[in-house]
């Protein structure tokens, strides 16, 4: 079943870790499998911010070495940042296997990053100026304490609570997805791609590379391939009407909007609230009540209906 | 219609009828004047005098359904819910006459299965609301959700602002009536009733209907397979004017330019159906 929601907050920055944990947190009776944020942070010039991971979860429960593997993995991802030049500014820990870096760097990006998931079990969650992505298994509030999430402070973000239907519960297979190695695009989606391989196969001609056997990954690849070839947001939302079948709702982020496209049979929920300075969106209107418990006017997009709201 | 007497050809013309296949095709006549009897073991016996309300912030939705029906069970014939939260399932298989007012917004399936209450919902509902409706009305006063009236079998289900796609999907009686704009595959599969649609219709209007009228104010994107054009009679500008002056929902500028959906009837090919087959299809 899933539930995605959304929200944007239009001129200003607001504590954006709790409002959107609350909002997935009511939406956890549609998948408990796992959940995923992408939060959108105030970007600084120059500055990169990155997070990855070193093992999944469930590896944490298998073999006998795997807190020194993880020990040895994390050092050989520090050695090539210091080999490509690139200047740390902050480490964190979120938890044992996934971590947050800040950094500068001049080199090509592309080249660093496919460096670091060279690393045994590594994978970058996401790597942009803005954009923070966390995925884990879990609800929302556990996702999120386990995270810091919790006033961290932005201007939109997105999230996603996952009942696993197409693949695996991990964190590999968790949303959102951000599409390698474009900057500041993430992606939620409920609904089932048929054409998923056909399309895949298509953006792996083009280069593209895909990290899960989720098809909701393919919305990610398919938005930044558009926006990379000079598509504007709402194009290239609009464009996967026609060109992806099956039935589905998506969110899309970038690193100042916020855009949802939905399917030609509408056969996927999502409800809207938008007002001068807040737009806000979900799989069900009680996750806006979680955010904006008055009485509001909210309503129902219709079929093919593509939305951009800027930050 | 030859044959009929004079209530049977109102209702014929009113669109009110429908064949029930038994052996060989039978038409079955729903009388417009037939009286409401609804009776249920399971009914309370309540004074509309009596009223009560209470606040379901706290609640869970299943003691929200426990604190109704305990009010109903001790004779309480006017019941308020306040904060209901969006959630979903509340105020479901009420069996017995009751003014259940909602103040505020429901989720899925909001007070479906219902069979008599008359009941006020002041924000919007979400997807499938007051699925399976045996009687009665509800009102919602802001938007409501897909599949909205799904499965309705009798009463009247009334949206005054707009509501998402596949509106009474599936629907076996009863009224829609829609201030706004109705999504794609409205009527999908629509069985008998009558849907009112007072704004625009999304694409595939009435696709695969088998019987039952669809009244759209509006403009309609596409019919479905099977839907065509109907034509107005004045019984159907009567009933349009007198069910939408009752929710305050009639145009100004009357019904005149309504249109009127119906089936084709080109998909009954079970028809050739042997009997003990026909059964089965249905």
């Amino acid at each position: 079943m899933c539930g995605i929601a959304g929200l944007i907050h239009r001129g200003t920055t607001a504590d954006i870790g709790t409002e959107v944990t609350n909002m997935l947190q009511s939406l956890k009776h549609r998948g408990p499998d796992s959940t995923g944020f992408a939060i959108y942070g105030q970007p600084v010039a120059d500055e990169y911010v990155m997070r990855f991971k070193v093992a999944e979860q469930e590896d944490m429960a298998t073999g006998f070495r795997i807190h020194d593997e993880i020990k040895e993995r994390r050092a050989i991802v520090d050695s090539r940042f210091d080999e490509k030049g690139a200047v740390m500014l902050s480490q964190e820990d979120a938890t044992e296997y996934a971590y947050r870096y800040r950094f500068t760097f001049d080199g090509d990006l592309e080249q660093l990053a496919r460096y670091i998931e060279d690393v045994e079990g590594a994978e970058i969650l996401s790597l942009g100026s803005g954009l923070e992505l966390i995925k884990d298994l879990g609800d929302a509030t556990t996702v999120s304490g386990q995270y810091g999430l919790n006033g961290f402070q932005g201007t939109h973000a997105i999230g996603h609570t996952r009942m696993a239907t197409e693949s695996d519960v991990d964190i590999r297979s968790a949303h959102p997805y951000w599409a390698y190695p474009y900057n500041d695009i993430s992606v939620v989606h409920n609904g089932q791609i048929t054409n998923y391989w056909l399309m895949r196969r298509e953006m792996e001609r083009r280069g593209h590379r895909f990290m899960s056997n989720c098809d909701s990954e393919l919305l990610a690849v398919y938005t930044a391939d558009k926006l990379n070839n000079g598509y504007t947001l709402e194009e290239s939302l609009a464009q996967s009407i026609e060109e992806i079948d099956g039935v589905f709702t998506y969110v899309v982020a970038t690193a100042d909007c916020l855009g949802m496209a939905k399917d030609t049979m509408a056969a996927k929920p999502m409800v809207l609230y938008e007002s001068e300075d807040t737009v806000a969106l979900a799989s069900e209107e009680v996750a806006i009540r979680a955010l904006i418990p008055e009485e509001i006017e909210t309503y129902d997009p219709y079929d093919e209906e593509v939305r951009v709201w800027q930050a | 219609m030859a044959g009929l007497s004079d209530q049977d050809n109102e209702s014929y013309e009113m669109g009110m009828h429908t064949e029930q296949l038994a052996g060989r095709t039978q038409e079955i006549f729903f009388s417009p004047r037939e009286g409401e009897n609804f009776v249920h073991p399971d009914s309370f016996d309540v004074d509309f005098d009596k009223r009560a309300e209470f606040d379901a912030a706290g609640l869970e939705i299943a003691e929200i359904n426990l604190k109704i029906r305990e009010l109903m069970e001790s004779g309480h014939g006017t019941i308020v819910v306040r904060n209901p939260g969006a959630r979903h399932s509340i105020g479901v298989g009420i069996l017995n006459r009751l003014n259940l007012i909602i103040d505020g917004s429901l989720g899925y399936f909001g007070v479906g299965l219902i069979d008599g209450p008359n009941v006020r919902i002041s924000g919007r509902v979400g997807w499938s609301c007051a699925e399976n409706m045996m009687a009665g009305t509800v009102v919602v006063e802001k938007n409501g959700g897909s599949t909205f009236g799904a499965a309705l079998r009798g009463g009247d289900l009334v949206c005054r602002g707009a509501v998402g796609s596949r509106t009474g999907i599936d629907m076996k009686g009863g009224t829609i009536i829609v201030g706004g704009d109705t999504g794609a595959y409205s009527g999908f599969m629509m069985q008998r009733g009558r849907m009112v649609v007072c704004g625009n219709a999304g694409k595939n209007l009435g696709d695969s209907m088998y019987d039952g009228t669809i009244f759209v104010g509006g403009e309609i994107r596409s019919l479905g397979v099977d839907a065509v054009p109907g034509e107005m009679t004045d019984l159907d500008r009567a009933w349009l004017e007198r069910k939408l002056a009752m929710y305050e929902l009639l145009p100004s500028r009357g019904v005149g330019h309504f249109q009127k959906i119906v089936a084709g009837k080109q998909l009954w090919n079970y028809d050739n159906l042997e009997p003990t087959e026909k059964k089965i299809v249905l």
